[in-house]
């Protein structure tokens, strides 16, 4: 028999028009309890408007021994990075 | 005789603050640490709502006591807190099932209270109404989830259940002071929220596999003050002990 509840990612959407951004994990026995316990654990100062769980098993993430081959390919083709341009004052943050 | 909305208001206060220290002994010691976090935000929101409900008693008995002062300079005849939220904690289901029979009937009081003709009771039962109601949806499903568990998990609730039942008549209880409320329109009966309680509590009870005890036999004497279980003292002398050692003191 396992003991110890399944883990859970929790991710937080801080205000309309953001997106759900990940804050942490927690333990929890189903996802509505998951949900309990991130609400107490994670927007007890007004953090958030929605919240997400999902359970970390669920996650299908890249190793980190791939960071050659996936993301370094790019640093060199400076054509990929925009810091070429002026962005006028009035725009605001990118 | 004492003027009965200050005697209202003391058991309202006093529920809250008898039922937080409670629930606070459990801060760094819960079964998990979600618990133990969710427990402390619990108790947290019932000594929020304490100080609204102290200060205004205060404010209404005219005799220059805050809610500090009634928390914590007076002595156990003087609360008037119900006989259940003053019960030890026990084991964590124990401390649950209190939780989910408190809620459930706090969250049908508050409901009513919003109505009170007294605005500040109304504004303060409206605050208190958002946390109780996510109290009780939290002692609910923990009610469920240990109930419908394990076969030791269910036998511990089906215990706490036992052992606390006793305690459940006594919130259903109206005196003098109750009618009182009840002619100036503050408060409701609470004999008339029997039948919502049994309607919130059955079907949680149901879904938990634990059997509803079938005596209706119950202690009294926590919410007249005039004979409360051998615990509260004992509560009483942690909770009071840094006033009553060094009164005034401040930090």
């Amino acid at each position: 028999m396992q003991n110890e509840w399944p883990l859970w990612e929790v991710f937080i959407r801080g205000q309309h028009g953001l997106s759900h951004r990940h804050v942490g994990s927690l333990h929890a026995a189903d996802a509505e309890a998951a949900i309990r316990n991130a609400r107490d654990v994670y927007t007890r100062r007004n953090e958030g408007v929605s919240i997400w769980v999902v359970e970390a098993s669920a996650i299908a993430a890249s190793s980190p021994d791939e960071k050659g081959p996936l993301y370094e390919p790019s640093n060199d083709k400076v054509y990929r990075h925009p810091t070429f341009y002026d962005i006028p004052d009035d725009a605001g943050a990118m | 005789m004492t003027d009965p909305l200050f005697e209202f208001l003391c058991r309202l206060g006093d529920n809250t603050l008898v039922l937080g220290h409670r629930v606070s002994e459990w801060c760094g010691v819960a079964p998990v640490l979600e618990e133990d976090i969710a427990l402390a935000n619990t108790a947290l929101d019932l000594i929020g709502q304490t100080t609204m409900w102290l200060n205004l008693a205060g404010e209404v008995e005219g005799a220059g006591r805050d809610a500090d002062a009634l928390a914590f300079r007076r002595d156990v005849w003087d609360f008037r807190n119900l006989l259940l939220v003053e019960q030890p904690n026990g084991d964590f289901g124990q401390t649950m099932m209190r939780q989910f029979l408190f809620d459930a009937w706090h969250v049908l009081y508050l409901t009513e209270l919003e109505k009170s003709s007294d605005a500040r009771v109304a504004a303060i039962a409206e605050k208190s109404l958002k946390e109780a109601r996510y109290h009780l949806d939290r002692a609910s499903e923990t009610v469920i989830g240990l109930g419908d568990g394990t076969e030791e998990s269910n036998a511990r609730m089906q215990a706490a259940l036992d052992r606390l039942w006793p305690y459940v008549g006594e919130m259903f209880d109206s005196d003098a002071v109750d009618m009182d409320m009840v002619a100036k329109g503050i408060a409701p009966d609470p004999g008339t929220l029997r039948p919502g309680f049994d309607a919130t509590v059955n079907p949680v009870l149901r879904k938990a596999t634990l059997t509803r005890p079938e005596s209706d036999f119950a202690h009294r004497g926590g919410r007249s003050g005039a004979r409360h279980s051998e615990h509260l003292g004992h509560l009483l002398t942690q909770m009071q002990w840094l006033q009553r050692a060094y009164p005034d003191a401040t930090w």
